[in-house]
């Protein structure tokens, strides 16, 4: 027996075990429970890894669960699409873990520490399940658990907002996940199945019964709210924002991607691209939202004076782009979806986590109190820099490759519209980031500024730093794991080729290719 | 075919400088040292770029192919006779003005001086690489690591002023090459596959005429560095820059490279024969008279040195866009030679600016009064750089104005050649009045002493210490501008060297 083959269970099954262990170790020592979610999320990283790399030797891996033949059984089914996805959230998970330690030690209680890395560890179950999983039952199940380690992990901060963004998100993500379950029964009537392959061999002859397009109405709006495709997006910007910076970072790095994948295997594996052409305008529908997600996104992170706010209102027009490419239908644009699902978890895992070394030197979540920060922590705003440029879309950065692909594709897709539409969202996110960087380096620190607008200070007991001008950068424990997301941003616009050649082999596949 | 050689020489070229940065950072505690990579590098650079002069002479292109990021993607670098023609200027000049940065910067005691020499030496690196691109991709490239490379040297004062003004540069020059030159390119590369250059251009008969105009009108409106209008008010803004960086970057490496790209995409991916079937460069060329008109008229107004020669700037950076908008061998010419020949005046005349703010603090052209008696080698040598301006020989802005005119002659536009006939009397007539106040007026002091006298008449009382007496920037600022200036000169008498490369692109386009 080779134990290459378990790797699809394993990724899931080690880490949901984990998440208990690691609060029991964590009575034990609360130290433990780091180290745990650390070496877990790297040998998820590196199974995940395995895993794509059988995928890409040998094509789709059906790993079915205990032996259950599927239909009956669940399968999970590793394709180029979700091969990827595993790689980019495992390796977020662990890059996010690895910068976690002192950033949960200073803005999560000490008691709570355990519990949080057990929720975290319950989170990246939920995401990792979400994206392997071949049946949509079992799709449900993940998604419920990754809403319900989301709200917690929102909340545990010492914030009181948190609560209430935890609260609100609580709501939504409930009535997302019922509409998902609505639309799951609804296809289980008509067909009897809940495996994904199989629904897509059985529902064709049903495209045209309501119950279908019920169903299928459900599952995108419930999709579209946990993904936060605009005008649903409204959980987010709270959630984003109050979240403890790491929630913050792994939270729009990951699991609104993993929305999105969904959304792409609801509306192109379970369903067919004819289907989402000819039966339903759904394509036109989300065509049309994508574009304001993009145009409001943008134009809402301009007014936005919190650092945390405005990327996550910035979350929610790069939402918009991923949705944008995979509704022309068009194998151009749909890599350009896919490849941005990685390119963007860069880019906002790089801008999140230097947000939080900024609240971990000085507290300041406030755009204002960044002025002058170039002196204080060049690498974590060089680190920024790389990030706000990749955004804008500067050549050999992703942000420049996706939106290369993205336009290109809806040239090729004949929709000239879309062109203005991208480089306009380019240039609101270069007018919002711009403003940033330029205070950055170019005005003096401010210090008069900083008992009003810092946050944790008041409630912080464990950083006493004086707010100064001289160098004092963010520990290295926090430093690497933000750099080496910064290098990537620019690796990956110079190498694109790498994760272009999987995103290309997807899109391909999604479209009905081989 | 023309004979291609395979040479990294290109990328040496770009990289030169981009080493000598990190010895600078390293060696930011020793002035002296730091200087010496700048100094070092410059000339380096120059070697290069001669170094490859040689075998574009002989007909030959130098092709290097650095990476492929995706399919259409390429960093890929070509030399042929209109890029070392660019590189060449610039490099040159780079020498100069690094010799007068250190002089500049010194006598100021300017802060940040690590930051400026750095960047510039980035910007310069840019240049090259605009210089030396082979396609549209790699020229958008460099063209954003020049604005980006630019602005701190823009903001290095860091005053509000500064701070407002470089703000301005680069949501014109980041904004227009985003939302326009990224668009056209985008639509060159969908209706072709390519985003080569070639001599022939590469979009003939790849798309409706309708498309073709409004892909041309986009780069026209994305290469907002050529400051034609209504997008030029960039460039007064970034006057606030020390004046190096006015003169090497605002007058020859920032300004020059949007009208090399714009003369790229006009002949190498347009290709003449086509813009003249489209007929649109007629309408550029009216365009560009209209800026040259209204940027001189605007430069009457303008009592701050800087911004006077800015205005002028933003006029002759027109000329070589009507030049080659004209579509005709003459016109081509002119306007290759102008990039050179406007360079040299024009960077001699911001030396000559910066020397008077060195020596005296005056920015102003109503303070200059008898200011030629005070630095006679600085006002000779802007005095040279007037008469390259307006085009009065022995000064080297003869030739192009030459050339402009032959080549109105050919495409039988004589209303070109009342514009340049007009905007050679606007030149005349701003120019020249500098020139009258630093000789022919009196100094601020004669005219103290003279009443001193008056007023003492009778008493016997020794006038004080006020005679105009030769003040002069700093050794290192002069000998940089006497060199531009003799530059201009040497331009007049022995231009063949450089219309002979300008001669070789008109044989490869037309």
């Amino acid at each position: 027996m080779n134990i290459a083959e378990h790797f699809p269970a394993l990724v899931i099954v080690i880490p949901l075990l984990f998440a208990l262990i690691t609060w029991l170790a964590g009575l034990i020592n609360r130290a433990f429970c780091w180290v745990i979610a650390l070496t877990i999320t790297f040998l998820c990283f590196l199974m995940s890894f395995s895993i794509l790399n059988t995928v890409m030797h040998t094509g789709r891996i059906s790993y079915h669960m205990g032996a259950w033949e599927p239909p009956w059984g669940i399968e999970y089914a590793i394709d180029y699409l979700n091969g990827f996805v595993l790689v980019v959230v495992s390796f977020i998970a662990f890059i996010v873990t690895l910068y976690s330690r002192k950033s949960v030690g200073l803005e999560i209680d000490e008691e709570k520490s355990p519990a949080f890395y057990s929720l975290y560890m319950l989170l990246f179950t939920g995401l990792m399940g979400m994206t392997i999983t071949g049946d949509i039952f079992n799709l449900y199940v993940f998604i419920e658990i990754t809403s319900l380690s989301g709200y917690a992990l929102i909340a545990i901060g010492r914030r009181r907002n948190s609560l209430m963004a935890s609260f609100n998100y609580l709501i939504l993500g409930t009535i997302a996940a019922t509409f998902i379950l609505i639309g799951i029964g609804y296809l289980y009537m008509v067909t009897g199945s809940l495996n994904m392959a199989d629904l897509r061999e059985k529902l064709p002859p049903l495209y045209h019964s309501r119950v279908v397009l019920t169903a299928f109405g459900f599952f995108t709006v419930g999709l579209s709210l946990k993904l936060a495709l605009f005008p649903l997006h409204i959980w987010l910007p709270n959630a984003y924002t109050y979240a403890p910076s790491v929630v913050s970072a792994i939270m729009a790095a990951t699991s609104t991607k993993v929305g999105a994948y969904a959304m792409l295997r609801i509306l192109f594996t379970v369903f067919k691209v004819e289907f989402d052409l000819n039966v339903v305008p759904v394509t036109k529908i989300l065509l049309v939202l994508s574009c304001i997600a993009i145009i409001a996104g943008s134009i809402l992170a301009i007014s936005q004076t919190n650092i945390k706010r405005m990327l996550a209102y910035s979350s929610v027009g790069q939402i918009g782009y991923i949705v944008l490419g995979t509704t022309m239908a068009n194998q151009t644009a749909m890599t350009g979806s896919i490849i941005h699902i990685l390119n963007h978890a860069l880019m906002k895992g790089t801008l999140f986590l230097v947000a939080g070394c900024v609240v971990y030197k000085t507290g300041i979540e406030d755009i204002s109190g960044l002025k002058g920060m170039g002196q204080k922590m060049p690498f974590s705003m060089a680190a920024f820099t790389v990030g706000a440029l990749s955004m804008v879309g500067v050549p050999l950065t992703v942000g420049f490759i996706s939106k290369w692909y993205l336009a290109t594709g809806a040239l090729k897709a004949g929709m000239w519209f879309i062109l203005p539409i991208i480089l306009i969202s380019s240039l609101l996110s270069a007018i919002y980031f711009w403003r940033i960087i330029e205070g950055i380096y170019f005005a003096p620190a401010v210090s008069s500024q900083h008992s009003e607008v810092s946050t944790y200070r008041s409630l912080d007991h464990h950083n006493p730093h004086p707010v100064s001008r001289s160098r004092d950068d963010a520990p290295p424990g926090m430093l690497i794991p933000t750099l080496i997301l910064a290098g990537l941003c620019i690796f990956f616009g110079i190498a694109a080729y790498i994760p272009v050649s999987v995103a290309e082999k997807a899109a391909n596949m999604l479209l009905g290719g081989t | 075919m023309v004979e291609i050689v395979h040479s990294a020489a290109p990328l040496c070229a770009i990289g030169v400088s981009l080493v000598a940065v990190i010895l600078m950072v390293i060696s930011k505690g020793y002035p002296n040292l730091r200087e010496f990579w700048t100094i070092g590098a410059s000339i380096l650079k120059f070697s290069i770029v001669v170094s490859m002069l040689p075998t574009i002479l002989d007909g030959k292109v130098i092709e290097y192919s650095l990476y492929s990021i995706l399919p259409g993607l390429d960093i890929k670098f070509r030399v042929d006779p209109m890029g070392i023609f660019f590189a060449l200027t610039a490099s040159f000049l780079w020498i100069i003005t690094s010799f007068y940065s250190i002089g500049y910067m010194r006598a100021l005691k300017e802060h940040a001086q690590t930051r400026y020499f750095s960047f510039f030496a980035i910007a310069l690196s840019a240049t090259m690489g605009v210089a030396f691109s082979a396609n549209l991709f790699t020229t958008f490239l460099f063209y954003e690591l020049i604005t980006l490379s630019t602005f701190p040297l823009v903001a290095h004062t860091e005053t509000p002023e500064a701070i407002k003004s470089s703000r301005r540069y680069i949501a014109y020059l980041l904004g227009t090459s985003i939302a326009f030159q990224l668009s056209a390119i985008f639509l060159t590369y969908n209706a072709t596959g390519t985003l080569e250059f070639s001599n022939h251009g590469i979009l003939a008969g790849k798309a409706p005429d309708m498309l073709l105009i409004i892909i041309f009108i986009l780069f026209m409106a994305g290469i907002t560095k050529a400051a034609m209008m209504p997008f030029h008010s960039w460039l007064p803004a970034a006057m606030v820059a020390p004046t190096p960086v006015s003169a090497l970057l605002h007058a020859v490496a920032v300004v020059k490279t949007g009208v090399f790209v714009l003369l790229k995409v006009i002949l190498f991916v347009f290709g003449v024969d086509l813009l003249s079937k489209l007929g649109v460069g007629t309408a550029l060329a009216y365009f560009a008279s209209f800026t040259i008109i209204v940027a001189s008229f605007i430069a009457l107004r303008q009592d701050n040195l800087k911004l006077r020669l800015a205005y002028s700037t933003i006029s002759q950076l027109s000329y070589v866009v009507l030049a080659v908008a004209l579509l005709t061998p003459g016109g081509i010419t002119a306007s290759i030679m102008h990039i050179i020949i406007h360079a040299f005046g024009k960077i001699t005349l911001f030396f000559a600016a910066g020397a008077i703010y060195v020596a005296t603090r005056k920015t102003n052209i109503s303070e200059l009064n008898g200011i030629g008696k005070q630095m006679p080698l600085t006002m000779a040598a802007f005095t040279i750089g007037v008469l390259s301006m307006i085009g009065v020989p022995p000064a080297a802005g003869f030739i192009s104005k030459w050339y402009m005119i032959s080549g109105s002659i050919e495409a039988r536009q004589i209303p070109f050649i009342i514009v340049i006939a007009a905007s050679t009397i606007l030149n005349a007539c701003y120019f020249l009045p500098i020139v009258y106040t630093a000789y022919f007026k009196r100094h601020d002091n004669e005219i103290y002493n003279e009443e001193w006298r008056m007023l003492n008449k009778g008493y016997g009382m020794i006038n004080l210490n006020s005679e105009v007496r030769i003040k002069e920037a700093p050794p290192l600022m002069v000998v940089s501008l006497i060199l531009t200036a003799i530059g201009t000169l040497v331009l007049f008498f022995w231009p063949s060297l450089f219309l002979e490369l300008a001669r070789m692109v008109v044989g490869v386009v037309i």
